[in-house]
C-alpha cells in the first residue's frame, strides 16, 4: 500500500512538540531580517503568479535522450509533456517520462550524503576523498574505476575522458541491465563497427519484426510508435499503409498490433529469420530443414517484402543474439532498405562497448584486488548484475567504494560512501536521442535534498569540487561554441533541441560472408543444444518497473502492464498449453531451475507465448528500492547468468504446490463476442458507409427530459483503435495530471484501482494465439448520462459544454452512479486513497482538487484545460481554436490515437474523424449518446493469407470463458 | 392477587401453575380477565428467566459488533467492505431490502387483513408490527451506512439551505427516502396507537410506580370510554388505509433503485410486483419464525394457534408460488428480448460464478417451499419454523444475486470483478440481526406482545377455548 502512515508515535510527537516550543521561544529573539527582502509584486521574469511555466529539457530514457517540457507550477515540476521538437518525442512522451516526476518527489529518495550508515556531509566526503586521490594521482590513476550506465550525454563523457587523460591507468565501465549489446555486437559483425541504426517507419510498406520491440521499449519508440501509427490509422492513404509480421516470444505491444502475429520461441527466431533470409535469397545458406516460419506465411513474406523493395523494414529485438541482426542487416541490405527505411549512424552512446565484457573485466579485477577506488555513478550492479560475476562479493575487496544514485539502493549500502544523485529533472546536462540529435537538459527545480549530478561526482575524482552542475555542462558547451556561445545556448535551452545536432547516416560497407559464417556457426550451436522437450525462459525488461529503477514508483507499479494486465509483481508468463502439460494454473507458485539457481515465483498464463517458453521480467525483487518497492515481485537477476541474459535453454520448472495472489487489473479476458471493440480489414473498411458499418451513434428518441442548452462549445473526444497501440502511457499521464492516487496490489486485487482512462486488453480467437485488441476507455460523457439520473444530490451533473461533471463536493458516495455507468468509467475513493506526504503532495496539480474518500471521481476531459484555454481565448476575444485544448492523455499519446475538440466547429479534427463511417459509439443501443467515440481497428492482413488466418481464428468468437485465463481466486 | 404458599392465586379464583401459565379448564373459553392476564402478565409479572438472559446476552452481544462494525465504517469508509467497482452495492443494499421486505408482512397482517376483516390477525398483528419497525429501523440504517460520506445522508432530504440546493429527483434514491421515512413513520404511529389500550391496562395493572408512570405517559389518559373507543376505531381504521397502501408503494420505490437503472438483471418492468411479492414472502416467513418460538416459550399456544400458522403458510405458498413465477418471467422476458446482455445476463446468473448462490436461491425460495402443498405440514409449528428459516435465507440471498451478481457482469467484460464479502460485512449483516432480536427481545419484555383489547373483542366474538 503506497499510504504513508502518519508515522508519528507519541515519542515522536513529544519530540516535536518539544523542539517546536523551544524554537518558538527563540523567535522572540529576531532582530528582524538580516537581509534586504523583496516583496513578491514582480516575480521572476516568465512567472505568473499561478500559472504554470513550461521548461524545454531533456530526460533520459535508458540512457537516450527524450525532449521534454517540463510542466513547473510555481518553481514545482508537476507534469512532463513531450517536446515537440524534439525527433524522439515530437510531442508524446512514454509512461517512464510521466512517472519521472513522482520518482522527483519520492520521499524515499536518497537525502543525505551517507558514510557506512549514517549521515555524513558533502564535505565530510571531500575530506575523505583527499588522501585516496593525491595517491591516485602518484600512481597515474592505477586502481580507479568508474562504472557508469550507458552514457550518452558529450559533456559527460568528454569529463570522463579528460579524467582518464589525467588519471591514465584508471579505467571506466559502464553497465546498464537493459544494454544494446547484442544490437552493437551485430552490427559489427555486419559492418565491422557498432553502428546504431535508426528506422524509418512512416516510409516503410512491410514491416517484419522478429522478436520485436519497436513499439515497447527500443530507444526511440515513442517516435516509432508515431511513424508506425501513419501507416496504420484508421483512414491511412492506402499508398502508405504498411503490414506489420510479427514473430514474437512474449506477447509484445509490436506483436499486437501486428496484422499477422506468430508465437515462436525466442530461441528459434534465426531459424526464422535463416528461412526467410533463404527465400528471400539474400543468403546462399540453404533454409534449415525445420520450419520455424509457417509454411503458408512465406509466399506472402517474400511476395510483400519483393514487391515492397526498399519500402520494407525487417527488425529485430534486443535480446535477439548478434547472429540475428547481422542477419538483419543483411536482408535490410538485400531489399535495399538501407539508406530509405533503414538508417544508419555513428553510435550515439559515447563508448559503445560491450558492457557485459566491461562488467566482468572489472569484477576480475576488484576480485584481484587491482581495484582500490571504485566510484559508481547511477547504476546498481549489486542489484543488476549477472549472478555468476558475483559481483558483491568481488565489491568487497575494494578498500573505497563509492555509490551516488537517487535512491540508497543495494549497492549503495555495500559501499562506503554514498552521495545523493541530483535528479535528472533538477540538473543540467546533455543527452543524444536515439538518432543522435542533442539536447541540453535544465532543471526544473534546484536538487531537493543538495543532489550531485554525474557531471559533478566526475569532477570532483577530477579535484575540482567547487565548479557547479551548470558550470561544467556549460564550460563543455562554451568550448564547443565558443563564438556564438551566448545565443547557441539561449536558443537550444528554449527549444530543448540543438539544431542540426542529429548525425548524418552513414553506408557502411556490408560483410555479407562473415554475418553467414557467424550465423551457421550460431546454428551449430543452437542445434546441438536444442532438445525436443527444451523449455527456454526469456528475459525481458519489465515494462513498468524497467530493470527495476522505477520499481519504487507507485503510478508505474500500479500501472497495468500492457498485455497481461498485471500490477505491482512480475510473475512468470506461460502459454496454456505449458501450464496445462504441467498441470500450472495462474497464481501457482512455480520453481524455475536454471543449472545451479532457483527462483520460485508466482505463474501467469499468458496466450499467445509459443509453447515451451517461460517469460520472466526483470526489475522486481528488489530489497532496497523504497517502501513502495521493496519485497513486490521476485528478482528474476538471481538467476540471469552472463552466459544467457537473454535467453536461457533447458530450464525445469516445479510446482511448489504455493500460491501467490497477483493483482490483474483486468478479470476477464474474452470479448465475448459482444460489439465493443470492432475490426475491418483495409477492404472492409473502404467498403464502408455509414448505413453498412453497425449502428448509428444514437437513435433520436423522444425523452421526458429538456435537452439541456448548450453553449458555444460541444467538447468531444475520437480514440482511433487502428493507431492505439495499447502503451498505457494515456493512463499514468492522466494520473500525473489529474492527482489520481495510487491505491497498491491489495485494493487492485479488490478491483478499486483509479484511472480515469484505462486501457482494456480483450482477446479474440484460439487460446493459443488470439488477437488482442486494445481499447482506452476514458469517460464517454454521455449527452444521455446514465450516471446523472440516479444522483440524488445531483454531483453528477451536465454542464453546458456537454461534459459530464462530477462535483466532488457535493457528493455523498451513493455510487448508484458508478452502478450505472455502462462503461464503469467511475473511480470511488472506497478509502482515504489519498496520501499527505510533505513532497508528494508538492507533485500535485494546483488547479486539481484532491479529492477526500466516500467520493466519486472520473474523467472530465481535463476540464482544467479547457477552461485554461477558454480563459485565454476570452481574453483575446475570440473561439477556443480547433487543437488548442490538449488533454492530458491526448498529449501523451505516441500515435495520436486520441482527438479532442470542438462538435461545433465543423472543421475540428474531432468532427472529421466522427464524419468517418468508421465512428462508432461505445454501446451505441443504450442510447447514451456519447461524447468519445472510437474509429474501429483497420488491420491489413495479407490477402494470401485469408484462408490461412481464418483457419486458425474462428470466425465464430469463443464461448464465454474459452480464453479464460483467469486464476482461481478471481473467477 | 393473593400468594398461597407460593403460588400464585388470581382473583378469579384459577390457580398458576408458575407465573404466566394462567390458562381456563381444558375447554372452557377464555374470558377477557384470562386474556388480559395472561399477556399482562407476560410483561408485569412473569420474571426474566435464564433463556431470556441468555438472548439478551447473546443479542447484546451481536447489537455490540453492529456499533464496533459501524463505528470502524465510519471511521475508516467503506473500504473496509467487499464492495469495488463494479460492484459498487453490496451487503448493504442486500441486506437493506431484506430488512424492508421483512417488515412488509407485518404492515400486510395489521392493515391490509384488517381492511379485509380477517380476524385471524388479531393474535399476531402485534408482534408483526413490532417486526416491521425493527426491520424497516434496520433497513433505513443500511443506505446511510454505505454512503461514502454518511455524515452528509442529509443531503438526500430537501431542507431549505443556504445553497439552494434541492435533492435531484428523477433519482430513486430521493423516492426511497421518501417512501421509507413515510413508511417508518406511519407504521409507528398505527403500531402505537393500536398500543393505547393495551397500555393503558399495563398502567392499570403495574404495580411499581415507576411502571405506572412510564406506561400512564404513553396511555394518553385512556379510559376506555365508549367515545374514546369510538374515536380509537375509526382513526384505528384509517390508519389502516394509510398503511396499506404503503405495502404495496414501499417495496416497489425500493425496487425502482434497481429497475431504473441500466445493468442487466435490474432493467426490468416486472420488479415492482415483483419486489412487493418477495417482500411478502419474506415477512411472512419472519412472522413465523417469530411467531413459533413466541407461542411456545410464552404459552400462547391458545393465542396463536396452528390455524394462525397455517393461514400464514398459506400466504407464504401464495407469495412463494409468484415469486417463483417472477423467476420464470425474468428468463423468460430476457430470452424474448432477444437482448443480448439480458441473455448473457441469466446465463450468468445461473451458471456463471455466483450460480450456487442462484441455484441456492431456487431451492430456497421455490422447492423446499413446495412442501407447504401439504396440509398436514402447514399445521406442524416446527417444520414451518424450519420453513421460514429457509425462506429468509432464501429471499437475503435473491436479493444478494440480483444485486451483485447483475453488477459483477454488466457490458463490458473488462470491468468484471468479482465481489467477495470481508469480515466487516458479514459483521454488518449479523449485527443487524443480533439488533433486530435485541430490539424484539426488549419489546417482549415491555409491551404485550399480542394485542389485548382485541383480542378481547375477538373472544367475545369467537370464542378461544383453552386446548391444554
Amino acid at each position: 500500500m503506497p499510504r504513508f502512515g502518519a508515522g508519528y508515535n507519541r515519542r515522536d510527537f513529544m519530540k516535536l512538540m518539544g523542539a517546536s516550543l523551544a524554537l518558538a521561544g527563540t523567535a522572540g529573539c529576531s532582530h528582524g531580517p538580516l537581509d534586504k527582502l523583496v516583496p513578491y509584486r514582480n516575480g521572476p521574469a516568465e512567472q505568473t503568479y499561478g500559472k504554470p511555466v513550461f521548461y524545454a529539457s531533456a530526460l533520459p530514457r535508458d540512457g537516450y535522450g527524450v525532449g521534454v517540457l517540463v510542466e513547473t507550477n510555481m518553481g514545482r515540476p508537476t507534469k512532463i509533456e513531450g517536446n515537440p521538437q524534439h525527433p524522439a518525442s515530437l510531442g508524446a512522451t512514454d509512461v517512464f517520462l510521466q512517472a519521472s516526476v513522482l520518482e522527483l518527489w519520492d520521499p524515499d529518495r536518497s537525502q543525505t550524503v551517507r558514510r557506512g550508515k549514517s549521515i555524513a556531509t558533502w564535505n565530510d566526503f571531500l575530506g575523505t576523498l583527499q588522501s585516496p586521490l593525491a595517491d591516485l594521482a602518484a600512481r597515474g590513476g592505477a586502481g580507479l574505476r568508474i562504472l557508469t550506465e550507458t552514457i550518452t550525454s558529450p559533456s559527460l563523457a568528454a569529463q570522463i575522458h579528460s579524467l582518464l587523460e589525467r588519471y591514465p591507468a584508471a579505467k571506466w565501465h559502464q553497465w546498464q541491465p537493459i544494454n544494446h549489446d547484442n544490437l552493437h555486437a551485430g552490427a559489427t559483425l555486419a559492418y565491422g563497427e557498432p553502428l546504431d541504426t535508426i528506422y524509418r517507419f512512416d516510409r516503410a510498406r512491410v514491416v517484419v519484426a522478429f522478436d520485436g520491440d519497436f513499439l515497447d521499449d527500443a530507444p526511440g519508440f515513442v517516435r516509432y510508435a508515431l511513424d508506425f501509427s501513419t501507416t496504420r490509422e484508421a483512414h491511412a492513404a492506402p499508398e502508405r499503409r504498411s503490414r506489420l509480421y510479427a514473430l514474437e516470444c512474449t506477447p509484445t505491444l509490436t506483436g499486437a498490433a501486428a496484422d499477422h502475429r506468430w508465437p515462436l520461441r525466442a530461441s528459434d527466431m534465426i531459424v526464422a529469420l535463416r528461412e526467410l533470409a533463404a527465400a528471400l535469397g539474400a543468403t546462399t545458406a540453404d533454409s534449415a530443414t525445420t520450419s520455424a516460419i509457417p509454411a503458408q506465411w512465406m509466399p506472402s513474406l517474400v511476395a510483400d517484402l519483393q514487391a515492397n523493395a526498399s519500402a520494407s523494414i525487417v527488425t529485430a529485438g534486443r535480446r535477439q543474439p548478434p547472429e540475428v541482426h547481422a542477419l538483419v542487416h543483411v536482408l535490410n541490405a538485400h531489399l535495399r532498405n538501407v539508406g530509405n527505411t533503414v538508417l544508419h549512424i555513428p553510435p550515439v552512446v559515447a563508448q559503445p562497448k560491450d558492457q557485459q565484457a566491461s562488467l566482468r573485466s572489472l569484477v576480475d579485477d576488484m576480485r584481484q584486488g587491482h581495484v582500490q577506488i571504485i566510484v559508481i555513478v547511477g547504476a546498481n550492479p549489486v542489484y543488476t548484475a549477472p549472478v555468476d560475476l558475483e559481483f558483491a562479493r568481488a565489491l568487497e575487496q575494494v578498500p573505497l567504494k563509492v555509490h551516488s544514485g537517487l535512491y540508497v539502493d543495494e549497492t549503495a549500502l555495500r559501499c562506503d560512501w554514498h552521495v545523493p544523485a541530483a535528479h535528472p529533472l533538477e540538473s543540467f546536462g546533455d543527452l543524444r536521442a536515439f538518432d543522435g540529435t542533442l539536447a541540453l537538459a535544465q532543471p526544473g527545480i534546484a536538487p531537493l535534498y543538495d543532489g550531485k549530478s554525474a557531471h559533478e561526482i566526475v569532477a570532483t575524482l577530477a579535484g575540482d569540487a567547487a565548479s557547479g552542475n551548470r558550470e561544467l555542462v556549460e564550460a563543455y558547451w562554451r568550448s564547443a561554441h565558443a563564438t556564438d556561445f551566448a545565443s547557441f545556448h539561449e536558443t537550444s535551452l528554449r527549444e530543448g533541441v540543438i539544431r542540426e545536432s542529429a548525425p548524418a547516416s552513414v553506408t557502411p560497407q556490408l560483410r555479407r560472408e562473415a554475418v553467414e559464417r557467424a550465423v551457421s556457426s550460431h546454428n551449430a550451436q543452437s542445434d546441438a543444444a536444442a532438445a525436443a522437450d527444451d523449455i527456454e525462459l526469456v528475459f525481458v525488461p519489465d515494462a513498468r518497473t524497467g530493470d527495476g529503477r522505477h520499481a519504487n514508483n507507485a503510478w508505474l507499479q500500479e500501472l497495468p502492464k500492457p498485455l497481461t494486465q498485471l500490477t505491482w509483481d512480475n510473475a512468470a508468463l506461460l502459454s496454456p498449453a505449458l501450464a496445462k502439460r504441467l498441470g500450472i494454473a495462474s497464481e501457482d507458485v512455480i520453481e524455475i531451475g536454471t543449472g545451479d539457481e532457483r527462483l520460485d515465483v508466482a505463474a501467469w498464463i499468458v496466450p499467445g507465448i509459443p509453447d515451451r517458453s517461460v517469460t520472466l521480467a526483470l526489475g522486481y525483487g528488489r530489497t532496497a528500492a523504497g517502501r513502495i518497492g521493496n519485497g513486490r515481485g521476485v528478482d528474476a537477476y538471481r538467476i540471469r547468468a552472463s552466459d544467457a541474459p537473454w535467453i536461457r535453454n533447458g530450464i525445469t520448472i516445479a510446482r511448489t504446490g504455493r500460491t501467490y495472489a497477483l493483482a490483474c487489473a483486468q478479470t476477464h479476458h474474452s470479448i465475448d463476442g459482444r460489439d465493443i471493440v470492432r475490426t475491418y480489414t483495409v477492404s472492409e473498411a473502404q467498403a464502408c458507409k455509414p448505413d453498412v458499418c453497425g449502428t448509428p451513434r444514437y437513435r433520436d428518441e423522444r425523452t421526458l427530459y429538456e435537452t439541456p442548452p448548450m453553449g458555444p462549445y460541444a467538447w468531444a473526444m475520437s480514440v482511433d483503435l487502428s493507431s492505439c497501440i495499447g502503451c498505457g502511457a494515456c493512463t499514468i499521464a492522466c494520473q500525473a495530471e489529474n492527482n489520481i492516487p495510487t491505491v497498491g496490489a491489495d485494493e487492485v486485487r479488490n478491483g478499486r484501482e483509479m484511472h480515469w482512462i484505462r486501457v482494456d486488453r480483450y482477446y479474440e480467437g484460439v487460446v493459443d494465439d488470439p488477437r488482442t485488441l486494445f481499447q482506452p476507455v476514458p469517460c464517454m460523457q454521455c449527452e444521455h448520462a446514465p450516471c446523472e439520473v440516479v444522483c440524488p444530490v445531483e454531483a453528477s451533473v451536465h454542464d453546458a459544454q456537454g461534459i459530464n461533471v462530477q462535483v466532488y463536493n457535493r457528493c455523498v458516495g451513493t455510487r448508484f452512479c458508478s452502478n450505472n455507468c455502462p462503461y464503469k468509467v467511475r473511480r470511488f475513493n472506497f478509502l482515504r486513497y489519498v496520501d499527505d506526504v510533505p513532497g508528494l503532495d508538492a507533485q500535485r496539480n494546483p488547479e486539481v482538487t484532491v479529492r477526500m474518500r466516500g467520493v466519486m471521481e472520473k474523467c472530465n476531459y481535463c476540464l482544467q484545460r479547457i477552461q485554461n484555454a477558454k480563459i485565454g481565448a476570452d481574453i483575446e476575444g475570440r473561439r477556443v481554436r480547433d487543437g488548442e485544448v490538449v488533454t492530458a492523455c491526448q498529449a501523451v499519446c505516441p500515435t495520436r490515437a486520441i482527438v479532442f475538440g470542438d462538435l461545433n466547429d465543423p472543421q475540428s479534427a474531432v468532427n472529421r474523424r466522427k464524419n468517418s463511417p468508421l465512428d462508432y459509439a461505445l454501446l451505441a443501443e443504450l442510447n447514451t449518446r456519447p461524447r468519445t467515440t472510437y474509429l474501429g481497428r483497420v488491420t491489413n492482413p495479407s490477402p494470401m493469407l485469408a484462408s490461412f488466418e481464418a483457419s486458425r481464428h474462428a470466425p465464430e468468437p469463443p464461448p464465454a470463458g474459452a480464453v479464460d485465463t483467469r486464476p482461481p481466486s478471481n473467477r | 392477587m393473593a400468594t398461597d404458599g407460593g403460588t400464585l392465586i388470581h382473583p378469579s379464583g384459577e390457580r398458576y401453575v408458575a407465573p404466566g401459565t394462567l390458562v381456563p379448564p381444558r375447554g372452557e373459553r377464555y374470558t377477557g380477565a384470562i386474556i388480559t392476564d395472561k399477556i399482562a402478565d407476560l410483561v408485569l409479572v412473569r420474571p426474566m428467566g435464564r433463556g431470556f438472559y441468555i438472548g439478551f446476552i447473546v443479542t447484546s452481544a451481536f447489537t455490540l459488533l453492529f456499533l464496533v462494525a459501524i463505528s470502524y465504517l465510519f471511521a475508516t469508509g467503506v473500504g473496509i467492505w467487499g464492495v469495488n467497482q463494479p460492484v459498487a452495492w453490496a451487503f448493504a443494499l442486500t441486506n437493506f431490502v431484506w430488512w424492508v421486505g421483512i417488515g412488509h408482512a407485518g404492515t400486510f397482517i395489521s392493515a391490509f387483513l384488517l381492511l379485509l376483516r380477517q380476524h385471524w390477525r388479531t393474535s399476531v398483528n402485534r408482534f408483526a408490527e413490532a417486526m416491521t419497525i425493527f426491520a424497516v429501523a434496520m433497513a433505513g440504517l443500511m443506505p446511510i451506512l454505505h454512503l461514502g460520506r454518511p455524515w452528509f445522508a442529509y443531503w438526500l432530504v430537501p431542507y431549505p439551505d443556504v445553497m439552494n440546493i434541492w435533492p435531484q429527483w428523477r433519482s430513486p434514491l430521493i423516492w426511497d427516502i421518501f417512501a421509507i421515512a413515510t413508511y417508518i413513520i406511519v407504521s409507528i404511529l398505527f403500531w402505537y396507537m393500536g398500543l393505547i389500550p393495551d397500555l393503558a391496562s399495563l398502567r392499570d395493572r403495574a404495580q411499581s410506580r415507576t411502571k405506572q408512570i412510564a406506561y400512564g405517559l404513553f396511555a394518553l389518559g385512556w379510559r376506555g370510554e365508549a367515545r374514546q373507543w369510538f374515536r380509537f376505531e375509526t382513526a384505528y381504521l384509517l390508519m389502516a388505509g394509510l398503511a396499506t397502501p404503503l405495502v404495496i408503494s414501499v417495496h416497489t420505490v425500493v425496487s425502482l433503485d434497481f429497475s431504473f437503472g441500466l445493468v442487466p438483471g435490474w432493467h426490468s418492468t416486472i420488479f415492482p410486483p415483483y419486489f412487493v411479492d418477495g417482500a411478502l414472502y419474506s415477512g411472512f416467513a419472519m412472522a413465523i419464525v417469530l411467531a413459533v418460538p413466541l407461542r411456545a416459550i410464552f404459552r400462547l399456544r391458545d393465542f396463536i394457534t396452528v390455524d394462525h400458522l397455517s393461514k400464514m403458510a398459506i400466504l407464504l405458498l401464495v407469495t412463494g408460488e409468484i415469486v417463483f413465477y417472477s423467476y420464470v418471467v425474468e428468463a423468460f422476458n430476457a430470452y424474448y428480448s432477444a437482448d443480448a446482455y439480458e441473455i448473457a445476463m441469466i446465463k450468468i446468473r445461473y451458471f456463471g460464478p455466483y450460480a450456487p448462490i442462484s441455484w441456492s436461491v431456487i431451492l430456497c425460495n421455490v422447492l423446499i417451499p413446495q412442501a407447504l402443498w401439504s396440509g398436514k405440514l402447514r399445521r406442524n409449528p416446527l417444520a414451518l419454523f424450519c420453513l421460514g428459516m429457509v425462506v429468509l435465507l432464501g429471499m437475503w440471498l435473491e436479493r444478494f444475486m440480483i444485486i451483485v451478481a447483475s453488477l459483477e457482469r454488466d457490458f463490458l467484460p473488462s470491468s468484471w470483478h468479482m465481489f467477495y464479502p470481508t469480515f466487516w460485512d458479514l459483521a454488518t449483516l449479523a449485527g443487524s440481526v443480533g439488533a433486530f432480536a435485541f430490539m424484539f427481545l426488549l419489546f417482549l419484555r415491555f409491551l404485550p406482545a399480542i394485542s389485548m383489547s382485541e383480542l378481547r373483542k375477538e373472544a367475545r366474538e369467537k370464542p378461544i377455548r383453552a386446548s391444554a
